[in-house]
């Protein structure tokens, strides 16, 4: 038999406030994040903010000075660029229609509202085909998304995260007692803020791929903290005269193993994917492997301590009786 | 208890059998199977979204006021034409979406409402007023859409694209996807323009005509029509004809001063198709009429001798030929200066017909071939490289334990891919990142009941009674550590746009899937070692 670890014997709840302090900083960074989305001061992806996004693939490498020198050349201002310089890839994103070409603009497609700015993703490849002569370009993708749309998406978002924080509350709530779900609930927003301020104070895009990671993390989150749970509420039955926290203490050292071997294993997936699963999904795959982290530590460091804190630290026997 | 194993092993064959057949037809073998043998066959599997293989998804939005107005419109010009049938000294005008008639009288009242029963008018200052209700002007915009969505689906029949799909989304918006189409501009052109083609006689004779400069530079064009505004008989219009130089690719625009009314639209056409000008070896377009509007037009051109007849699509003059004599036949042609592929894509749509209100662009998701067949080779080196991580360390943690949850691994990849196939299920590239995940997920299932079982023996139980309790008391654990994960992959695929739906659909399907081959699969094979020799030692 193979262990990563044996048997442990670390007091975990001993340096619950130390935790407490580290989680209530990345917490707080999460809340500021939320603050700075509402504000619209964040860094908002096109699928929210509307805007165009053109993505090209160069026959040789550019680099982004070049591409924007190109872009400027033509008249196109305000571009957020990125590239994939292993894959001669450069993405360029033009937030919120209408701000980014000079006046020139035909009165006879004033755009509405509600529109796209027409033809804004031929100038961008037209100024990149000139700028470049020469270098092969291929375009890899075009997304023009309206405000429209953009508007529609974050109230879908907003929804989803209503949706799915509701119905994990409810599931916790039925499955587990009330303060168990209390440092379950805790300790899964803990996770998606960390995550998401994590994005924020990085200045990475914030868009529906990131939000999928969010959710996802939501859900995930729960998996180590059940197994902790499940070993603390099995052994409250058993070892009626000990104190809570060295029963907890207990509890998360039985388990340490297999709680860093399933967050492992999810890891290593998602390191394969951050490091092979192409530009598309690079992101992902970050907020993924923050979250897994993240995560693991919670189910230790905050699930079980609001449990702690809930409970009080008394020897279950008296309340038994 | 043996019988018992022998029912879950089959269970597990079948469910393989079953997930081969359902993805034949993603695999090489499919095309070179005899056709008798494929009508049997599913025929679709597994289907790749646009992010996959290239393709164009667009979002439009039916203006539905428009629609109104022109509803309007078209309702008042039909009133005056029965007003001066019958000789009254009364005249239709449209505001918004009501119709006014001046003066008000009860003659023309009652010739009004017995042509246009749905019409009730209300009296005010000498004039009727007839308002659209409510519910007109909602069955008037669903018609809208929906004529919209016809015309659109007759558009990309005609242009021939494979397996498009075009779609209404809530109340007035059309969804089109077309796969393995590259170019956005020319799709978006097709399908966005109005073509609405209108034949509307030239105004010469008007002292402004002499006014009207032979060229206007397009910077210029507002000022243009802002000096002209105040001019412009009250019956008449300026349009414009759009030039590019072949030489210097400068644009100017001719305007012309026409006669509002239009004699003649689109909508008698029977037939457009490209013809070559064997003089120039230019593209123009001939379109034929249907036989009421070749009665029309051969009324017209006979009233109109030597007068120019201008012919207008979506408000842009093309041409505005002199009318020689009087023509009969129904044919007529539009010339202008277009490409070969813009004349094909034109006669597309006038034989199409054109859209009941003009249509705006609320999203354009072009994916490139290349990006897509990039995504996959990604998506499938990540997939490799995050089973041969997962599986190596299984393997070498729990050993022989691991090697059989490796096995039921690779069991859980086949009949999530196959489940998928058999859903005929959409995969995108979230999707892959969701089947990456769950092969991380997969194993957690097992590490759990390993993890269990090492409790037990350590307890010193023997290893069939470990497996056994080890897998009761996890059972729990797993459900509820996965049951979360499900919650929120539902609500992303209820609220997700494609791609996110792709990503929720692999999910749920891999974690549904995962628990089916843990409780089962792995299950039936350590109950099987168990029970084929008395095991001393469990490899885990």
């Amino acid at each position: 038999m193979i262990e990563i670890i044996k048997r442990t014997n670390i007091d975990f709840m001993g340096k619950r406030y130390i935790a407490f302090i580290v989680s209530g900083v990345l917490s707080l960074v999460g809340i500021l994040a939320i603050v700075a989305i509402a504000r619209g001061t964040a860094n908002l992806g096109i699928d929210f903010a509307g805007g165009t996004a053109v993505q090209v693939k160069f026959d040789t490498v550019v680099t982004l000075h070049q591409v924007r020198a190109a872009l400027e050349g033509n008249g196109i201002k305000g571009a957020d660029l990125q590239d994939f310089p292993s894959a001669k890839k450069v993405l360029i994103v033009l937030k919120k229609a209408g701000e980014h070409t000079s006046s020139s603009t035909s009165p006879t497609s004033s755009p509405t509202l509600s529109s796209i700015e027409k033809g804004l993703s031929d100038k961008v490849i037209e100024a990149l085909t000139k700028g470049f002569p020469g270098n092969k370009i291929t375009v890899d993708s075009i997304s023009e998304i309206g405000p429209k749309v953009g508007k529609r998406l974050r109230v879908d978002a907003l929804w989803a995260v209503i949706a799915s924080t509701v119905g994990i509350l409810i599931y916790v709530g039925w499955r587990f007692q009330f303060s168990f779900s209390l440092g379950a609930t805790v300790a899964t927003f803990h996770d998606v803020l960390a995550v998401l301020g994590f994005f924020y104070i990085t200045g990475l895009e914030i868009n529906l791929i990131l939000l999928t990671a969010l959710l996802t993390i939501a859900g995930y989150s729960l998996t180590d903290t059940v197994v902790v749970f499940d070993r603390i509420r099995e052994n409250m039955r058993v070892l009626l005269k000990e104190t809570i926290d060295s029963l907890i203490n207990r509890s998360i050292n039985e388990v340490l193993s297999r709680t860093l071997i399933t967050s492992l294993t999810v890891l290593l997936a998602s390191i394969a994917l951050f490091i092979f699963g192409g530009e598309v999904l690079h992101d992902f795959a970050l907020a993924m492997i923050l979250g897994v982290l993240v995560g693991t530590y919670s189910s230790v460091f905050v699930a079980s301590p609001v449990v702690l804190l809930w409970s009080g630290n008394k020897p279950l026997i008296k309340k038994q009786r | 208890m043996k019988k018992n194993i022998k029912w879950r092993f089959s269970l597990i064959a079948l469910a393989l059998v079953a997930s081969f057949i359902a993805l034949l037809p993603n695999t090489p073998v499919y095309k070179l199977m005899n056709k008798a043998y494929r009508d049997y066959m599913p025929d679709k599997g597994i289907i790749l979204g646009l992010d996959l293989q290239g393709g164009i998804y667009l979002v439009f939005e039916v203006e539905g006021d428009k629609a109104v107005a022109l509803n309007a419109k078209r309702t008042a010009s039909g009133i005056n034409k029965l007003l001066l049938k019958k000789e009254m000294k009364a005249e239709a005008t449209v505001s918004g979406s009501e119709i006014i008639i001046v003066p008000a009288s009860a003659d023309a009242r009652k010739v009004v409402e017995d042509a246009y029963p749905t019409l009730t008018a209300k009296e005010s200052d000498g004039r009727l007023v007839y308002t659209l209700s409510e519910k007109e002007i909602k069955s008037i915009k669903e018609n809208a859409v929906d004529q919209a969505l016809e015309t659109i689906r007759n558009r990309i029949d005609q242009f021939g694209v494979a397996e498009p799909v075009i779609q209404r989304q809530g109340e007035g918006e059309i969804v089109v996807q077309l796969p393995g189409v590259k170019d956005p501009k020319r799709a978006i052109d097709l399908i966005g323009k109005t073509a609405q083609l209108e034949f509307k006689l030239v105004d010469d004779e008007s002292k402004l005509a002499a006014e009207v400069p032979a060229s206007v530079k397009p910077a210029d064009e507002e000022e243009f029509i802002a000096k002209m505004k105040e001019k412009i008989p009250e019956d008449g219009e300026i349009l414009f004809e759009r030039h590019t130089s072949k030489d210097t690719g400068e644009v100017t625009k001719r305007p012309y001063l026409l006669k509002k009314e239009s004699l003649l639209t689109g909508d008698f056409l029977s037939e457009a198709r490209v013809a070559i000008d064997s003089r120039f070896n230019t593209p123009y377009i001939s379109v034929t009429f249907n036989p009421e509007g070749a009665k029309l037009f051969e009324e017209l051109t006979g009233k109109f001798v030597k007068k120019r007849l201008a012919i207008i699509l979506d408000g842009n003059v093309y041409s505005a030929p002199v009318i020689q004599e009087k023509i009969s036949g129904g044919n007529a042609q539009i010339s202008g200066s277009y490409t070969m592929e813009e004349a094909k894509d034109l006669a597309i749509v006038l034989r199409a017909g054109s859209l009941p209100a003009p249509v705006t662009l609320l999203q354009n998701i072009t994916v490139g071939p290349s990006l897509g067949s990039d995504s996959i080779e990604a998506g499938k080196r990540a997939a490799m490289v995050a089973f041969l991580l997962v599986a190596v360390f299984m393997a070498f943690y729990y050993r022989l334990a691991g090697a059989i949850a490796d096995v039921a691994l690779v069991l859980n990849i086949v009949f999530l891919l196959g489940a998928m196939a058999a859903m005929n299920a959409t995969l995108t590239m979230p999707g892959i990142a969701g089947i990456v995940l769950a092969i991380g997920m997969a194993v957690d299932t097992n590490v759990l009941m390993f993890e269990r079982m090492r409790d037990e023996i350590k307890l010193g139980k023997t290893p069939r009674a470990a497996v056994d309790s080890g897998y009761d008391k996890a059972f729990l654990t797993i459900v509820d550590s996965h049951v979360t994960t499900l919650i929120t992959a539902a609500v992303l695929f209820q609220f997700g746009t494609g791609p996110i739906k792709g990503f929720a659909v692999t999910l749920s399907i891999g974690i549904a899937i995962n628990l089916f081959t843990s409780l089962i699969g792995t299950k039936a094979v350590f109950d099987y070692l168990n029970t084929s020799k008395e095991v001393r030692n469990l490899s885990i």
